[in-house]
């Protein structure tokens, strides 16, 4: 067993989600299927492999400090699910 | 004389052009057609039909303008992109009621040159699945049969452009999403190489994969589509500033295949494809020999890893993007949280669907220490050998012809039940966004046993779509004609 369903309820703790435990044995199947499908890659000699990252060299482009204002405070608010016309408002955290 | 909405991209172009026809007049007849077809294939999440009226009339008091390349033409977007003002839900219900402040580069690119945006395009939920079944609103479906599915995840702009609701569309390819869908709907689809397209206003799911390509009913059409938006964008560090080439004169530079080699990989046509899909790309690659390509066997040996170093790469990419949606600043907020990671988990819970909740906890997984060299970075040890294979391939060719799937479209429902088999049904798209090659799917005739249509694939050279078009512009004119679904 690749996974158990106690390491799928602490990765959805840890991504924020909240799984029935009907739903965290269903899960664990799948991706225990899915990760041992996966084991495939073990087959290979990466050793002297770099990893790649992504398909192109990034580099990083210098810009002109300029000030700009490309959207005001209310468009920003506009898809906020709760605001006080200034700052996005969030359950009390102190 | 073809209906006027069958008509292609670059027709209704040159009748707008010249004013045989009216913005206004193209714009209600794409409105008509949707209304009439939508019922049956249900391709749209939203239309945005007053503002593309609106649009139209703007336009045509102007006049046509030959500096917009796309003057009065009714496209269709993925709702994977941000259109100010406009829903943008990426087929989930966090962001049921999400309204971008600001329009993807693509789509501004797209307005820029004269296109009217007539509405937004069902997908699977954040572009995750093969089907558009997976999106949290409805399933889109297949404008050839409608009890078969359209593809996916851009299957809502397969199946409104294979409809004939507009001229064109965009769609997003992360792992085969653009061009499995114009397969198995029988219309061209063109993932640029990545870099090529500004993924500005994308909503992510796998950012080293991801790319903006068009949906259109020819290849020329694709080429102006990609003209339009292809090029750096200082909104976008990964778009490279390499120059774009003129891709309608490049089509027109050929009209054989005379000097080209066709790379035919052994591990693309020798198992496990259906006997129509064989027998219909086959007859392409032979009609290829006759237009004078050369063909040559390539050997991609690392295929049979592209599965599971694609699924570790994006379900790991998708985990970290998907980070941002905790119920601040937009989308669904849970409101009876009284802390606020109650608030983030009961949000998160509530919005996500099951596919997008599976793969962040493998995504999750993956990254978590401990797992992270033997599954994240191994995959991205085994990405680069793919590269090294394809680039050892098209040393020996110009273009790589194969299949685009192993099957035409499948029945709504076949592949719902298990999500590893789903994941098998981009075997031969997968590697292209691994590589970040440009990747084509052409449709090559109707299948024996379906009647559904078939794609071939073409892969090119990074940053060479060029000659991609060029090819799949010769094919197409020599290949058995798909025609237009009747709806």
């Amino acid at each position: 067993m690749k996974i158990s369903p106690e390491e799928v309820a602490k990765v959805a703790r840890l991504a924020r989600l909240d799984l029935t435990p009907e739903k965290i044995d269903q899960y664990a199947g799948q991706l225990d299927g899915i990760l041992g499908y996966m084991d495939k890659l073990s087959e290979l000699d990466t050793s002297s492999v770099e990893p790649m990252y992504t398909p192109v060299d990034q580099i990083s482009v210098m810009r002109d400090d300029v000030v700009r204002k490309d959207f005001t405070r209310e468009e920003i608010l506009r898809n906020a699910p709760e605001t006080d016309g200034a700052f996005f408002i969030v359950p009390r955290i102190v | 004389m073809p209906d006027l909405t069958q008509l292609t991209l670059t027709q209704v172009r040159q009748q707008l052009a010249d004013k045989s026809r009216s913005a206004a007049e193209v714009t209600e007849a794409a409105l008509t057609r949707i209304q009439a077809t939508e019922p049956k294939i249900q391709a749209l999440l939203s239309l945005q039909a007053e503002e593309a009226r609106a649009q139209a009339k703007a336009l045509d008091a102007q006049g046509p303008d030959a500096a917009k390349p796309l003057w009065g033409v009714p496209l269709i977007v993925k709702d994977v992109l941000a259109t100010k003002d406009a829903p943008t839900t990426c087929g989930s219900k966090i962001l049921e009621n999400f309204r971008p402040v600001y329009d993807a580069t693509a789509v501004a690119r797209l307005k820029d040159a004269g296109a009217i945006i007539l509405a937004k395009a069902n997908m699977d939920e954040f572009a995750m699945g093969s089907t558009t079944e997976n999106s949290a609103y409805f399933a889109t479906r297949n404008p050839w049969d409608t009890s078969r599915v359209p593809g996916g995840s851009s299957g809502g702009s397969g199946a409104a452009v294979a409809a004939c609701q507009c001229y064109g569309a965009l769609g997003t390819d992360t792992g085969g999403s653009i061009r499995l869908p114009a397969s198995f709907c029988g219309i061209v689809g063109l993932k640029p190489s990545y870099g090529r397209v500004s993924r500005f206003g994308m909503v992510a799911y796998g950012s080293s994969l991801d790319q903006i390509g068009p949906m259109t009913r020819s290849v020329e059409d694709a080429a102006r589509i990609l003209q339009v938006i292809a090029g750096h964008d200082g909104r976008d560090s990964t778009s490279v500033e390499a120059p774009v080439p003129d891709y309608v004169a490049a089509l027109s530079e050929r009209g054989d295949l005379k000097g080209l080699t066709i790379g035919l990989p052994a591990e693309y046509w020798d198992k496990g494809l259906s006997p129509e899909v064989a027998e219909a790309c086959g007859a392409a690659v032979k009609q290829a020999e006759a237009l004078g390509a050369k063909t040559v066997p390539v050997s991609l040996k690392l295929s049979e890893y592209a599965i599971a170093t694609y699924y570790i790469i994006a379900v790991a990419e998708a985990s970290s993007n998907l980070a941002r949606f905790d119920g601040v600043r937009y989308g669904l907020r849970d409101k009876s949280a009284e802390s606020l990671i109650e608030m983030y988990v009961k949000s998160r819970t509530q919005g996500f669907g099951e596919e997008v909740q599976r793969r962040i906890i493998l995504g999750t997984y993956v990254l978590s220490s401990g797992y992270y060299d033997a599954y994240y970075r191994k995959a991205a040890q085994v990405r680069r050998m793919i590269r090294q294979d394809f680039e050892a391939a098209l040393t020996q060719c110009d273009v790589i012809l194969g299949p685009v799937c192993p099957t035409t479209a499948f029945k709504v429902g076949e592949m719902t039940s298990d999500p590893l088999q789903m994941y098998l049904m981009d075997i031969f798209t997968i590697s292209t966004n691994l590589a970040g090659l440009p990747g084509m799917s052409l449709p090559v005739g109707l299948g024996r046993e379906t009647g559904m249509p078939v794609g071939l694939q073409l892969t090119g050279r990074a940053f060479d779509e060029a000659r991609l078009l060029q090819v799949a512009g010769v094919l197409e004119k020599n290949v058995p004609a798909t025609g237009i679904a009747a709806l």
